[in-house]
């Protein structure tokens, strides 16, 4: 579609308007989200938080082409789309807070959620470091002849590391069911896409591994789906591995701890928030006829309505308890760390971390 | 009862497993046809085939990368790195991925990866094919490091190991691949991890040791026993969780110790067993704690046995510490 949401009929893929309207939801809730959980973050009530603004498309558009069977390994900022495959919202914002409710117990910073039930993994905070995993569990599924493709996201700046290289390598070596998307938003944190890599796109580096490589406008929403379907239907049917570029724009920080207009030039930022991908999908729908103006607001109200119910209910939970410390660290708590815990088992407990430092 | 070489030991349980597991499958450098550059996983891709026993590209963070992957899927991956002093490429896989991802995710996504890698010194090997990083493994939460010292022990340790639920470093002696030998039952046993076994009895002195250094204490404790002295030799045989209760015990009776270990000396293995001994047995001590272990130096090619604890080495320090 062009940047008023005018899109050529006869290359829309076949989705049904319930489809659409569905990805559209997913789209405008990354945002709802984004706005009310920065807003915490900057009243000290979360400890760090980092957006998706402006990448709601490339999120989405994505996800939406799998399959329940279907697995996502993340980077930072595809919580949207584990959101969409049936992450509970509540379990998320759980994981912001750091507390009894969240599945990991508070042990990692905020937007590292993870469940089994939704096929998202929990992914740590290192670079492309998720992306050999994609290619070691889609391998796994076809060894054991499952139906099932994973999705493995990336940024730009993660096509510098050894393991964006490594993954690509063995992916094009043994070519499991794997779709790598990389969500090229041109920074990380201060340093421009052109100083992580002299090639043209970034697309253009899964040739010399022997698979396609596919640009597409990520900021479309039905142009994202429809490369990644087609992907994840040549991956499911032994076609290989693919990697897509979803060409989008960082259009606000890093994260929380970030101060963009420090290193760039924010002017160029309001031309891509020109072309923001919630309001492209929103005209096209319009033009659909599938969204009135009415409907619109009714969604951000009720989207609204539940990220707020989800903060409220989960901001009161308490802190997760003490033996979580040690838990988890083998499959059974070893002598020594049960020794170790309780070596400050009777002492004052301590200030918790995260918000509240 | 068959007479096994490490390298048979460590074939067999692999082939015992692959047997017994659908689930576990064999990757690395030049282990498919070829059979691993130790024999190690020789036969396994005749008997198993191409979709249990994969020759990798040579990358060990994508060994390890796509092996958690595996392992998150449901599959139980024995990656083999073809060197410890190889290791390192993946030492971000290991230390922030395989290690941290049952704790990062609530017990959801466990990643039972068991890594075998040949390490140690003796064979001529230079820098690159000689070192012991041991304690960095032991000093990442989240995985068990094994090292056994003769065959039984190595078919039945990495048979528990394979058996278990969490990541493990099993770290083989290659300067005794072949020399160790032993008898070993043909079928299926396991020796628990977490259990150190006493070598030799006796009332004077501890030796604490694992992995080739045992056969060097053997050596030198033949030497010194025959002037008279009275050695206990423990095999740790797992480092994590060590089993302290052995260690300590030992060292309670003879209210001394000496440490032999072939990593470099400072914050090496033997400086963790030091000090627990001082933590927790210190009034039981009649001598100082004795150290002998590489030097704080890259493991040399020429002075190689030199560089490495010697039985003469070995022999002096338990003659010092038994008469201080």
């Amino acid at each position: 579609m062009d940047d008023h949401g005018v899109a050529d009929p006869d290359r829309v893929p076949s989705l049904t308007p319930e489809d659409w309207l569905r990805i559209y939801r997913g789209m405008v809730l990354i945002r709802v989200m984004d706005e009310r959980l920065m807003a915490l973050q900057r009243q000290g009530r979360i400890g760090f938080y980092g957006e998706a603004r402006g990448q709601e498309a490339a999120v989405v558009g994505s996800a939406a082409a799998l399959a329940p069977q279907d697995w996502i390994v993340p980077a930072l900022r595809e919580a949207g789309a584990g959101l969409y495959r049936g992450l509970p919202l509540r379990t998320y914002i759980a994981q912001i807070f750091g507390n009894a409710n969240d599945p990991a117990s508070g042990r990692q910073l905020p937007c590292h959620p993870g469940t089994r039930a939704s096929h998202y993994v929990t992914m740590s905070s290192c670079i492309a470091s998720q992306l050999p995993h994609a290619v070691g569990m889609a391998w796994a599924a076809k060894i054991k002849k499952d139906n099932s493709v994973v999705l493995g996201y990336l940024g730009d700046g993660a096509t510098s590391e050894e393991d964006f290289h490594v993954a690509l390598n063995f992916a094009g070596v043994f070519r499991p069911p794997v779709v790598f998307v990389c969500q090229n938003n041109q920074w990380a944190i201060s340093v421009p896409v052109a100083h992580q890599t002299a090639s043209p796109t970034v697309a253009i580096k899964a040739l010399a591994y022997g698979f396609p490589g596919i640009r597409v406008d990520g900021n479309d929403a039905l142009a994202v789906y429809g490369a990644v379907k087609e992907a994840v239907d040549r991956a499911r049917s032994g076609g290989g591995p693919t990697l897509i570029e979803a060409l989008t724009y960082r259009v606000s920080a890093h994260s929380s701890s970030d101060d963009p207009s420090r290193y760039r030039d924010e002017r160029i930022t309001e031309t891509w928030r020109a072309r923001d991908p919630i309001v492209r999908m929103r005209a096209w729908l319009a033009f659909q006829g599938f969204l009135d103006a009415a409907g619109d607001e009714r969604l951000r109200a009720d989207l609204d309505a539940e990220v707020r119910d989800a903060v409220a209910a989960e901001e009161s939970v308490p802190a997760p308890p003490l033996r979580t410390l040690v838990e988890d660290v083998f499959a059974e708590v070893p002598q020594f760390l049960a020794d170790q815990l309780a070596e400050i088992a009777t002492l004052p407990r301590q200030k918790l971390g995260g918000a509240h430092q | 009862m068959p007479v096994w070489n490490i390298i048979q030991a460590v074939n067999d349980a692999l082939r015992i497993e692959m047997r017994r597991d659908p689930r576990v499958v064999v990757l690395g450098e030049d282990v498919g046809k070829f059979g691993g550059v130790f024999r190690a996983t020789n036969g396994l891709f005749d008997e198993f085939g191409p979709d249990r026993v994969f020759d990798t590209p040579l990358a060990e963070a994508g060994i390890i990368g796509a092996a958690i992957g595996m392992a998150l899927y449901g599959l139980k991956p024995v990656p083999e790195i073809q060197f410890a002093d190889f290791i390192y490429p993946a030492f971000d896989q290991i230390v922030n991925e395989l290690a941290k991802f049952r704790y990062r995710s609530g017990g959801q996504y466990p990643a039972p990866v068991v890594i075998r890698t040949p390490y140690g010194g003796g064979i001529r090997g230079g820098h690159y094919h000689s070192q012991s990083p041991e304690a960095y493994f032991v000093h990442t939460p989240g995985l068990k490091v094994v090292i056994p010292s003769n065959p039984y022990d190595a078919k039945g340790l990495l048979l528990s190991a394979i058996r278990g639920e969490d990541p493990v470093i099993f770290m083989e002696p290659k300067r005794i691949y072949r020399a160790a030998k032993g008898e070993v039952p043909e079928g299926d046993y396991t020796v628990p991890l977490g259990q150190a076994k006493i070598v030799r009895e006796g009332s004077q002195v501890t030796v604490l040791c694992y992995g080739a250094m045992v056969h060097t204490v053997v050596e030198a404790v033949e030497k010194v026993a025959a002037e008279g002295f009275d050695p206990e030799i423990v095999d740790l045989r797992t480092l994590l969780p060590l089993d302290s209760e052995t260690v300590l015990a030992s060292v309670r009776k003879t209210g001394r110790a000496v440490i032999a270990y072939e990593a470099p000396k400072t914050c090496g293995y033997g400086a963790e067993l030091s000090a627990l001994i001082c933590e927790k047995a210190l009034m039981h001590l009649e001598a100082p704690i004795a150290r002998v272990a590489g030097f704080d130096t890259p493991f040399p090619y020429s002075l190689e046995n030199e560089y490495m604890p010697s039985p003469d080495r070995v022999a002096k320090a338990i003659r010092d510490t038994a008469s201080f």
